[in-house]
């Protein structure tokens, strides 16, 4: 069997504890795993700077241009996984067995994490907009027009925890390696795929392994991470946002209770939104923060409720491996159900109305796993609680919400996708800071532009703007 | 399966036999009206048999019912006091409560003789006798402080203490509240640091697993190593023992087995209730596996299938650790621990069944909160 050891900055260490990862329905093993305790990451951060110190032997123009071979490394070759190999098709396959993600799916995310390793350059040019890397390797330089700037890294490595079952966010940790920041990461217990096909990408295109460590293992794994990473970032529930609520070091991403927004002057026209709506609730299985959990509209609501249902409700759990599959599994026994439960609760309150009821049983039993078919609900109010839940799978309500209260009753959005050309509208949006991402006209919530700044800007995290001065004559010199 | 020698297996026979015997003296004291405390004597009455003549060996405790913790909530603790001992100067001693009522046990003598007992184990050459201590764990009604306290006493030395309440590192992990937490560790491990550097001479130490950790990051943050505190022996207790967290303790922390390092640290097992189980040599060699032997035939562990707690499960297999409590002042007839493990076979050191694997019972792990000091 595959056995994959904790990496300390490229060095395979072999733990006395390993976890099997296992099929996400057969529980038929796929690989041992060793885990590390969290005492290993605490110790090994202590030379965290020797880390940035080896990326910094090249500039981030050579790292740039290795991130983008290692993306060929990462989409096509086979790589050393543990103490075997794995090819592109054994990443998939590996990946959707242990998730219960749907094979085309896993294959999306493979492409996009190498969509985003092949376009470094242009995501760093946009997410700094436009500086002179140089500056981030020195610290400090001379903008074009002749000021000079200074961006003070605030920590040698990114750490990361990264979730089981959303294998998309990956590309958000990616750009680390070129600001010459070294990786320090958990891998999900159910999905060491990408962290370590990443790491053996980057190796394989001429980055120093000793960058990059990968501590599978307990929760004390990952509480020691974000302690002893002075930057790091965490993925989960509404729970984990809330407890490192003001934490600077920690980005949280949590619940995205992304949201489409009908404007009074397009709303009568919605039959010619509805493929937006039904692909932003839909898309990689609704398990995205990006995927739409809310539809407000002032008017229509029972006729775009019906529409979605009629659209989303016939959906069959199918196995992941089947190219129409667009369910992903609930991999923990149970859980399913338990989602369900929660769900029916909230759809039996007052001016809650279930609109898939009719298209047969939401949840789907098999072996050790589940599934839950996508549930479309109508609010009559956005008091409704319904109206700003959000569930890892293809849910969401239509809210029915007087444009001139939308704003307000959405609530934290991640992508807002403002169907609308009132000005006045689009101007309230522009202010909303309840809004991260805005999108104005029928774009999906999921289609981000990579070169667009994600929430949570990685430069803003990983590095200081300050002042920085220096005699007239001194910075005549600079270059 | 290991086999066992005619010296070892007639050593097992020796001390079945001693527990047997000392089962019945036990029960005997705690049953009879002129020894036993009034607990007893009342839950006597409820029995359906008589324990003063129908308990004749310790399988026959299975003929009681299965103690329940929450018999021990509560007051008036005097019910637990032994008749005989009804004059002496009597402690009580906490376990939980951080909300609610916590369980109390009374001691007049156990926790001085339970760790004389174990002080006969400790190496002389890692904890010299005369050397100062340093109690690097709870504070308040806790058993282990003033036993700590009194195997230093014991040994010829001195035990210095640090201030800190578990119940309040419950509360803030219960409430979230991670930055308190870690700053509240800091203030334990500066405690400990401030007590290490004032020339105490300290050479011996009591701390869990993760205060072993939090010193040594403490230490190493003042550019310090755990050898230049000059402790060479360690006595460290916690279920959140496991093997790979006991070789990265050697081989990280400490900087080698203790011939190479200096230090030696065991591992031991128990609580208020049963008082100590000490550990195997703990090696390389055997993958620092961790195996536990109860202070027979004071208590007694046994690890028991997960469908009944009467049936033993064989060597190397999984069951529920159940605990015995046989002393003169204490009765506890099978308890079940909140812990799961293998059954280990006896050696010479310890001809009893021991204990290895020690972890959360599965079924109630993820409700507890463990290890947290």
């Amino acid at each position: 069997m595959l056995e994959i050891p904790v990496v300390r900055w490229g060095k395979p260490y072999e733990s006395l504890e390993t976890k099997e990862v296992v099929h996400f329905n057969t529980n038929e093993p796929i690989a041992k795993v060793h885990s590390a305790n969290g005492g290993l990451v605490t110790r090994d951060m202590r030379s965290a700077s020797k880390a940035r110190n080896a990326l910094r032997q090249f500039s981030c123009d050579q790292l740039i241009e290795m991130v983008g071979k290692a993306a060929d490394f990462f989409e096509n070759e086979t790589l050393p996984m543990g103490n075997g190999t794995q090819s592109p098709d054994d990443f998939v396959h590996q990946q959707s067995a242990s998730t219960g993600l749907p094979q085309h799916m896993c294959l999306n995310n493979m492409k996009k994490n190498s969509f985003v390793m092949r376009n470094m350059r242009e995501i760093l040019d946009c997410l700094t907009r436009g500086l002179d890397l140089n500056i981030l390797t020195r610290g400090y330089g001379k903008e074009d027009r002749g000021v000079v700037v200074s961006f003070q890294a605030q920590t040698p490595v990114l750490g990361a925890v990264l979730p089981s079952n959303s294998p998309g966010v990956h590309t958000l940790w990616l750009p680390a390696i070129p600001l010459q920041v070294g990786l320090v990461l958990k891998p999900g217990s159910s999905e060491p795929w990408t962290a370590y096909r990443v790491a053996a990408a980057y190796e394989a295109a001429g980055i120093p392994k000793e960058v990059i460590s990968l501590y599978p293992g307990g929760h004390d794994v990952g509480a020691s991470l974000l302690s002893a990473c002075p930057r790091s970032m965490i993925f989960g529930s509404q729970k984990t946002v809330d407890q490192y609520a003001g934490n600077p070091g920690v980005q949280v991403h949590g619940p995205g209770f992304s949201k489409i927004f009908l404007g009074d002057d397009c709303v009568d026209d919605w039959e010619q939104y509805i493929d937006v709506m039904a692909e932003s609730v839909f898309i990689n299985g609704g398990r995205s923060c990006i995927n739409c959990s809310a539809i407000y509209a002032s008017r229509h609501t029972e006729e775009i409720s019906k529409a979605l249902a009629e659209r989303l409700g016939p959906v069959e759990a199918l196995p992941p491996e089947d190219d129409n599959a667009g369910l992903a599994a609930f991999t923990v026994p149970g859980m399913g159900q338990a989602v369900w439960d929660m769900v029916k609760g909230d759809l039996a309150k007052d001016g809650v109305t279930d609109c898939t009821a009719e298209y047969g049983d939401r949840v789907v039993e098999l072996e050790k796993a589940s599934y839950i078919r996508p549930v479309i609900a109508r609010a009559a109010s956005p008091d409704c609680e319904i109206a700003a839940k959000e569930f890892m799978f293809p849910f969401a309500t239509v809210v029915e919400c007087p444009q001139d209260k939308m704003i307000k009753k959405a609530g934290p959005t991640l992508v807002g996708t403002a169907i609308t050309n009132d000005m006045a509208f689009i101007d309230q949006l522009t202010d909303a800071t309840n809004i991260d991402r805005l999108n104005i006209g029928p774009i999906p919530t999921n289609r981000l532009n990579w070169l667009q700044p994600h929430e949570g800007n990685i430069i803003d995290f990983l590095f200081r703007s300050r002042a920085y001065q220096m005699p007239v004559e001194k910075m005549a010199t600079m270059v | 399966m290991t086999t066992v020698n005619s010296s070892l297996e007639q050593a097992i026979a020796d001390a079945k036999s001693r527990l047997d015997q000392h089962t019945v003296e036990i029960v005997h004291r705690h049953f009879h009206e002129s020894t036993g405390c009034p607990f007893w004597l009342e839950k006597k009455k409820e029995l359906k048999f008589d324990p003063l003549t129908e308990v004749k060996c310790y399988d026959d405790l299975k003929k009681f019912p299965a103690f329940e913790d929450e018999w021990l909530r509560g007051g008036p603790v005097e019910r637990w006091i032994m008749k005989d001992y009804q004059d002496k100067p009597t402690y009580v001693f906490e376990t939980g409560g951080t909300t609610g009522i916590p369980k109390s046990r009374v001691v007049v003598n156990d926790f001085r003789d339970d760790y004389e007992i174990f002080s006969d184990t400790l190496p002389d050459e890692y904890f010299p006798k005369g050397g100062n201590w340093l109690m690097l764990g709870p504070s308040g009604p806790r058993r282990l402080r003033l036993a700590v306290e009194h195997l230093a006493q014991h040994r010829g030395g001195i035990s210095f203490c640090i201030d800190l309440d578990p119940r309040w590192v419950v509360k803030l992990i219960k409430k979230g509240w991670m930055d308190h937490l870690q700053e509240y560790k800091k203030h334990c491990i500066d405690q400990a640091i401030t007590v290490l550097t004032a020339n105490h001479n300290i050479k011996c130490m009591f701390a869990t697993p993760k205060l072993i950790e939090s010193l040594c990051e403490g230490l190493e943050e003042r550019d310090m190593t755990f050898a230049d505190t000059g402790i060479t022996g360690i006595f460290s207790g916690g279920t959140e023992f496991t093997p790979q967290w006991t070789r990265f303790c050697v081989e990280e922390l400490f900087g080698g087995p203790p011939e190479q390092s200096g230090v030696f640290m065991t591992p031991t097992y128990g609580n208020t209730l049963m008082g100590l189980a000490c550990s195997k040599p703990v090696t390389a060699e055997e993958s620092y596996k961790i195996s536990y032997y109860a202070p027979q035939p004071r208590a007694v562990t046994e690890v028991v299938t997960f469908d009944d707690y009467n049936q033993s499960v064989g060597y190397g297999e999984t069951g529920r650790v159940k605990l015995t409590t046989l002393t003169p002042e204490f009765f506890v007839p099978g308890f079940m621990e909140r812990d799961e493990g293998e059954l280990e076979m006896p050696f010479d050191k310890f001809p009893w069944d021991g204990v290895s694997g020690v972890r959360p019972f599965h079924e109630i792990a993820s409700a507890t909160t463990v290890g947290v000091y």
